[in-house]
């Protein structure tokens, strides 16, 4: 199955790009996309625990089981005020 | 109430009179402005923000709501820009209208205090030397 995976701030810069399409096994998790992009971009090690990750317009937790084509975005720690 | 993520200016005096009414004793804001210079030391050139609109919408409600119950029926509105911003641009304000100003005062620090914990906005810091560095809140 693929998933659209939708990096902000930090996380866009260090893939380059805003969006990005992948395929992941059948019965992958949000955190689970995290270390496979990880693998991909290095210089994402060591995010995977400040990083949240939203789905369907809401925060969800890294052991969430993802669907075919669902959107994932996910969000660097916050800088706000 | 006024939530608001927003890429054009703010204006604080708009968001006080939208809290303000009768019954209401108190208005206090806040207001973040953008500084010349860094936690570290450097000279900044100006700010960039992005957020999340959405969950960043949300959160400000909830904020919002949280801050009214918890310190005596406040009205509270806050509102964030984002986008390129200069030195002594406005980024962040917030407006609370209470029936007295302990509760003003304590509901507008609570919800500053919450906006840069649990909305999901983010700030890239521009230095005069052309340098930037996103910075996040500890």
């Amino acid at each position: 199955m693929t998933v659209r995976i939708v990096g902000f701030a930090r996380i866009r810069e260090l893939v380059g790009a805003a969006v990005l399409e992948r395929p992941v096994a059948p019965d992958a998790r949000a955190g689970d996309v995290f270390a496979a992009l990880a693998r991909e971009f290095p210089a994402l090690a060591g995010l995977e625990h400040s990083v949240r990750f939203v789905r369907d317009g809401a925060i969800v937790a890294a052991s969430t089981p993802l669907r075919d084509g669902d959107e994932l975005a996910i969000l660097p720690p916050y800088g706000g005020g | 109430m006024v939530y608001e993520i927003t890429e054009t200016p703010l204006d604080v005096d708009a968001l006080a009179r939208a809290v303000g009414g009768e019954g209401f004793g108190a208005i206090v804001t806040f207001v973040g402005v953008v500084r010349a210079t860094s936690d570290d030391g450097r000279s900044v050139d100006g700010l960039h923000y992005e957020a999340h609109r959405e969950l960043a919408l949300d959160a400000l409600r909830t904020i919002g709501a949280e801050a009214s119950s918890r310190f005596g029926a406040a009205r509270v509105a806050i509102a964030h820009r984002i986008g390129d911003l200069e030195v002594g641009d406005a980024a962040v304000a917030i407006a609370v209208a209470a029936p007295h100003r302990g509760a003003a005062f304590d509901a507008c620090e609570y919800a500053i205090d919450e906006l840069k914990r649990r909305v999901p906005i983010w700030k890239k810091e521009r230095y005069v030397d052309g340098d930037s560095r996103w910075r996040e809140n500890l």
